[in-house]
């Protein structure tokens, strides 16, 4: 399941209603991405994601797809914010449940990662010394790499 | 041919989406992007460095190769920042 919404989640309250009456899920692992007050030596005083619509749920929903291809998920969801957010606040939610708990891991760990590089999301932040578009890291690429199958 | 720009290109461009009908020559997204290049200074300006440039026609990446035509819907954007 896919939500992309400019309100904030419950995490308790999803991950409830996910797994209710579930009970082949052994395992449900859980992401959070939060809104640091720092971008290098810059403070942040808030920020606004950009997206895409249409192209973002059906990007989101490829790499649902690819994970359940993968790992024998029961359950998973994402969801992900747009608009302004402070620091603090809640960005992304990652929930994978399996019968087991290496397949949650690591779908989860998927997810994320997958979802950094191609979920076509743009952050601007509102720093100290201006307004700034927050460039991709190539970190992020490498960490998505590792996923690549051979 | 719709044309969507995002984040920082968007604001160099100017704006966020145009409808255009490109000339015949233009047959893919590199030659749609030599094109855009021409139409203002700001154009220029966004797609001087390619290798912050990503494309998606009708919603998909797509390489430099793949090609376009008039009912497209054409997305330009800076590599994604999500997360």
């Amino acid at each position: 399941m896919i939500r992309v919404q400019r309100e904030d989640f419950d995490v308790g309250a999803e991950l409830k209603a996910l797994t209710a009456g579930r009970h082949e899920i052994g395992g449900a692992v859980t992401f959070v991405g939060l809104v640091r007050d720092m971008a290098g030596d810059s403070k942040i005083g808030a920020m606004t994601l950009e997206h895409y619509p249409g192209m973002t749920e059906k990007q989101l929903a490829e790499i649902e797809a690819e994970a359940k291809k993968r790992w024998p998920l029961s359950a998973s969801l994402i969801v992900h914010r747009y608009g302004r957010l402070e620091p603090g606040e809640q960005i992304v939610l990652v929930i994978t449940a399996s019968a087991h708990r290496e397949a949650a891991f690591e779908a989860c760990h998927f997810l994320i990662d997958w979802l950094k590089t191609k979920a076509p999301f743009w952050k601007l932040e509102d720093t100290d010394q201006g307004a700034q578009w927050v460039a991709a890291e190539a970190r992020d690429d490498k960490a998505a790499e590792r996923w690549t199958k051979p | 041919m719709k044309v969507l720009w995002f984040a920082w290109l968007r604001t160099r461009v100017g704006t966020a989406e145009e409808t255009l009908t490109p000339p015949a020559e233009v047959r893919d997204v590199r030659t749609l992007l030599d094109w855009l290049k021409q139409r203002s200074p700001g154009h220029a300006e966004a797609l001087k460095n390619l290798s912050v440039v990503r494309v998606a026609v009708n919603q998909t990446y797509v390489q430099p190769d793949h090609p376009v035509a008039a009912g497209d819907e054409v997305a330009i954007f800076p590599p994604v920042t999500g997360g």
